[in-house]
């Protein structure tokens, strides 16, 4: 190696072809939309998550904020620790998931039909469409009084809190993901003489099926957010209302943990219902035109 | 094996009476088609032809009963036709099988609600398949299959219930030169086969010469009977024709009326 001489080796290098195609080939300029490999989605994703963690840490660490406004991640783990071991934490946790599995799936049951029939029939539109939006931008919070006063405090008026804050947004989803449907598909229906509600049942709805399923996945999200406020009010148990008592007693630690548990509950639920949606809808992926 | 299924049978026409189309906006008032008038045999291959423009997805969208016309009527075997049926099968130019549905599946979806039994649909779904040559794609997703492809399913889908009548809307509109010319001699191929009344939409010449009895061309908006052709080439026909001087002469007197109309468009503005 070394005695071979400069030269020839500078020429056998650049003779050599590149052992891989591409290589070493500089990146064209000006691309967008380039594909990212999973790993370096994962190495990327991981790696900002890591970084948060260490600012937080060095913060913490170095005294440069009151415990009490930012906790250590040590003093948030252990405080979370502390809830588990009291049983407590399995608990609260049981019954947010319960109350928000409870209260979205009453608002999907009446969404699903409503906004099917609101994107498939004119008149329906018409007739929902003005109201429903107005209702939509009328504040979810504003109606936790209006709650106690029809349901009390029972876990009726969870469920209307959550009913509210996500029926009105999801019906209109639905409605967008079915006026979708192409034309044609609907116009094959009705050459081949199927009636209306046939053609809704086994051509819009299949049709429409991967968008409304991210519909479920994003409202789902949003049912989470109006969990806290459900909770906020006489509520015997749940997450959001052991975030409202720990603030009682300044446990910033113990909040920190909640929230922080409350988005991992989203976070893992969204990638179940992610990867359930490539099972159940695999044509959706595959690039079909 | 058909049992309730109406063949096609000689002496069932279609009969188009004074078909217009008006379509009104807030600002203006197209007026869009005819009025039309046209006799449609049982057994023939009929071509509408004409400049963009000029109404012919229209007309064909109005005797699949897709849209209605503002005046005039549609009658099929002797009874007027108000909306879409089973009578006629219908292909677009666009693909329009079901993305959620294999090959298979999506011909047997015509089939449902028929007096024919699962396994009778599923056997009649094979013979459609394999008369327009996908026999091997059954288990396949449409995203699967190329253009040419896809509309051959959507051919089996058509004709798989048996229509009197079948509709094409510029069917090969979206495919490259060779597949379009391979899927004329498919249809020519199946047509033989299956006679039935064909109203078949397109812009090309070639196309209508090749494949049809009889070329109606439509004139610029509205859209009128302009040409009324049955140039009489002898079946079966094979690819050699597209340069035979019968079909050169029919071509230049068709292309001769179609830039007629193409400058009248131009003019009208």
């Amino acid at each position: 190696m070394t005695s071979r001489p400069v030269g020839e080796a500078a020429v056998q290098e650049a003779v050599r072809p590149a052992g891989r195609a591409g290589a070493r080939r500089p990146r064209p300029p000006g691309q967008l939309f380039q594909p990212v490999s999973w790993q370096r989605f994962w190495i990327l994703g991981a790696g900002a998550i890591v970084a948060l963690l260490l600012v937080w840490y060095l913060v913490t660490a170095l005294g440069l904020v009151s415990p009490m406004i930012l906790p250590a991640p040590g003093d948030v783990l252990s405080a979370g620790l502390d809830l588990a071991r009291s049983g407590q934490l399995a608990a609260d946790t049981w019954a947010s998931v319960e109350r928000v599995m409870i209260g979205f799936a009453i608002s999907l049951v009446v969404a699903l039909p409503i906004g099917v029939l609101m994107g498939t029939l004119g008149w329906f539109e018409a007739l929902l469409e003005p109201l429903i939006d107005f209702i939509r931008y009328m504040p979810a919070v504003a109606f936790v009084p209006l709650t106690i006063v029809w349901f009390g405090v029972d876990e009726s008026q969870k469920y209307a809190i959550l009913f509210i804050g996500t029926f009105f947004q999801q019906v209109l989803m639905v409605m967008d993901n079915v006026k979708r449907t192409p034309h044609e598909f609907v116009q094959v229906g009705q050459t081949i003489g199927l009636s209306r509600v046939k053609q809704m049942l086994r051509i819009v709805l299949p049709a429409s099926a991967p968008a409304l399923w991210d519909t479920i996945r994003v409202t789902l999200g949003w049912a989470w957010t109006w969990l806290v406020v459900a909770e906020l009010v006489a509520a015997p148990d749940g997450l959001g209302q052991r975030i409202v008592v720990s603030q009682r007693y300044l446990a910033t630690d113990r909040i920190f943990f909640l929230i922080g548990l409350i988005g991992l509950i989203g976070l893992v639920s969204d990638q179940v219902l992610k990867a359930l949606g490539r099972v159940l809808f695999p044509w959706a992926s595959r690039g079909a035109k | 094996m058909s049992r309730m299924d109406t063949a096609p049978t000689e002496g069932t026409d279609a009969v188009l009476t004074g078909i217009t189309k008006t379509y009104h906006s807030r600002k203006r008032t197209v007026e869009a088609l005819g009025p039309v008038s046209l006799e449609l045999k049982a057994d023939e291959f009929t071509t509408l032809i004409g400049v963009s423009g000029c109404g012919k997805s229209t007309l064909l969208h109005i005797v699949a009963g897709l849209e209605q016309p503002t005046s005039g009527r549609v009658e099929i075997g002797g009874s007027e036709v108000f909306g879409p049926g089973r009578d006629r099968g219908m292909v677009f130019q666009s693909y329009t099988l079901f993305p959620w549905l294999t090959v298979q599946a999506n011909v047997e979806f015509a089939l449902r609600d028929t007096e024919l039994s699962r396994a009778e649909r599923r056997e009649r779904a094979r013979e459609y398949l394999e008369l327009v040559g996908v026999s091997d794609f059954r288990d396949a997703f449409p995203s699967q299959l190329s253009g040419g492809m896809r509309q051959r399913v959507a051919i089996a889908r058509a004709l798989s219930y048996r229509p009197r009548m079948l509709l094409m809307d510029e069917p090969f509109g979206a495919l490259d030169a060779q597949t379009r010319q391979d899927m004329q001699e498919l249809l020519l191929q199946v047509w033989e086969a299956h006679r039935l009344n064909v109203l078949f939409v397109t812009h090309d010449i070639d196309e209508a010469i090749f494949l049809s009895d009889r070329i109606v061309m439509l004139s610029g908006r509205p859209g009128r009977v302009k040409l009324d052709l049955r140039p009489g080439i002898p079946r079966p026909r094979t690819v050699d024709i597209l340069t035979s001087p019968v079909l050169m002469s029919y071509k230049a007197r068709l292309l001769a009326a179609l830039r007629e109309e193409g400058a009248a468009a131009t003019r009208a503005g």
